[in-house]
């Protein structure tokens, strides 16, 4: 398999192959845990940490593995890693842990994971496999943090309220409050809330694709005629 | 025999990642076991000093702890008691009752009753209400659970009033969700009135430990 450029493999993960708006992998943790900044911050980097280190185990261990039992061993291994990381958040970051607790053991049912091992990591060197899985990771957290911000925004009139559970005391002002008579939009917070907002970023995302597409294909062409012009 | 040889390696190779994945996560909890329980330990010490007056709570109430069995009055059986002490002197009983019939399942709830029969604070440890109308119950979407609840005693307001405003008692509802604050005013009410009747008793009786002890 050639392997892509880094740049490549950045632009892919965090927007051309976005696992959240393109591939739509990981939407129950994603849907689940967005209900505000923070919670979504925390989640997208347990995530991350979660996929780079089983995308390095896995290219690591890509020549040993034979195809019959890849996939029983990659889930070993991604499901090894997530309990890890449940434990170091629950030592380090108990806070968090209580608010996120019951969606971390759900990582390993994020196929966004799974997918980089087998589509990607499977088959590349260890370099390559780690930035896609930083990539990956990146674009993943920031589609939960915008979709957390949106709808604690809209729920609550805040955002990044009570960041101190994940930034430390240092971040405890840093969130930002409408005030208290703000009542808010309840379907933000409920799930019908969460789809759709997430709907409203895809489409988003399609239209500035759109919009990015026909500006190359007028580039394209104003060449062209300027050429037939010539002749 | 050579033909089950690949199956005998991938078998191997199997076995030997569950090991490898087996070995991670047990380092990991060995490496962050004992911070985990100090952080729950700590979790829970916090939540009790928050409804004793303030710096009253001396003694380690979490290994001064009972258990009680009167589930119609505190909506479960096997219920725990932490008791606050200065010194000899009782200052406070701590209770985790549950509230059986939340709007969307069982709540809960962390009662603290003071020796003069008071409500030192209640608390919400665990519930499953609507996000934005029932989950003003908890204490950090709403003060609703300290205004409600703090000095109230069985004679302050008198029993008959130990309801919401809908039912003609003096506890405040929400907007949308009113069962939500009757099952929790009903239970208190019944915490108060289990307190009242065994209070010595529950002073008295030997602790069982910490859970972590047991």
């Amino acid at each position: 398999m050639s392997q892509p450029t880094y740049g490549r493999l950045i632009t892919d993960g965090l927007w051309t192959n976005n696992q959240a708006l393109v591939a739509m992998l990981g939407l129950c943790p994603l849907l689940a845990t967005t209900t505000t900044a923070t919670n979504g911050l925390g989640m997208g980097l347990a995530t991350t940490a979660v996929l780079v280190l089983s995308n390095a185990t896995i290219s690591l261990i890509r020549n040993l593995v034979r195809p019959e039992v890849r996939l029983p061993v990659f889930v070993l291994v991604i499901a090894s890693f997530v309990t890890a990381v449940e434990l170091l958040m629950k030592a380090y970051l108990y806070e968090l842990y209580l608010v996120l607790g019951l969606f971390i053991p759900l990582i390993v049912t994020n196929c966004a994971i799974i997918g980089r091992a087998e589509a990607f990591a499977s088959k590349a060197n260890l370099r390559p496999a780690l930035v896609d899985g930083l990539a990956m990771g990146i674009g993943f957290t920031l589609i939960l943090v915008i979709l957390g911000g949106i709808r604690e925004f809209l729920g609550q009139g805040t955002l990044f309220y009570q960041a101190d559970l994940l930034l430390g005391a240092a971040a405890a002002n840093f969130g930002l409050s409408l005030g208290e008579d703000f009542n808010g939009a309840l379907l933000a917070i409920l799930p019908p809330g969460a789809f759709i907002c997430l709907g409203l970023l895809i489409a988003g995302k399609n239209l500035i694709d759109s919009g990015i597409q026909r500006l190359q294909t007028i580039k394209l062409k104003q060449p062209l005629s300027a050429t037939q012009a010539a002749t | 025999m050579m033909k089950q040889s690949p199956i005998l390696i991938a078998a191997f190779i199997l076995g030997a990642f569950a090991v490898a994945g087996v070995g991670v996560v047990a380092v990991t909890h060995a490496m962050t076991d004992q911070r985990i329980v100090a952080n729950q330990r700590q979790a829970m010490l916090n939540k009790l000093e928050a409804i004793v007056p303030d710096g009253q709570l001396k003694n380690d109430p979490l290994a001064d702890r009972i258990r009680v069995d009167r589930p119609e009055l505190l909506g479960a059986s096997n219920v725990a008691v932490y008791r606050v002490r200065d010194g000899d002197a009782p200052i406070a009983l701590i209770l985790e009752p549950v509230v059986p019939d939340g709007y969307a399942g069982p709540i809960r709830l962390l009662v603290s009753v003071l020796t003069d029969g008071s409500l030192g604070g209640v608390r919400v440890l665990e519930h499953h209400e609507t996000p934005g109308l029932g989950d003003k119950i908890e204490e950090r979407k709403s003060d609703w659970i300290i205004q409600q609840f703090t000095h109230k005693s069985l004679s302050d307001p008198p029993e008959e009033h130990w309801k919401v405003k809908r039912d003609g008692g003096v506890f405040d509802q929400f907007t949308g969700a009113t069962i939500t604050p009757r099952s929790i005013v009903n239970v208190v009410r019944n915490t108060l009135k289990f307190v009242e009747e065994e209070s010595a008793r529950l002073y008295a009786e030997p602790a069982i430990g910490s859970e972590s002890g047991a």
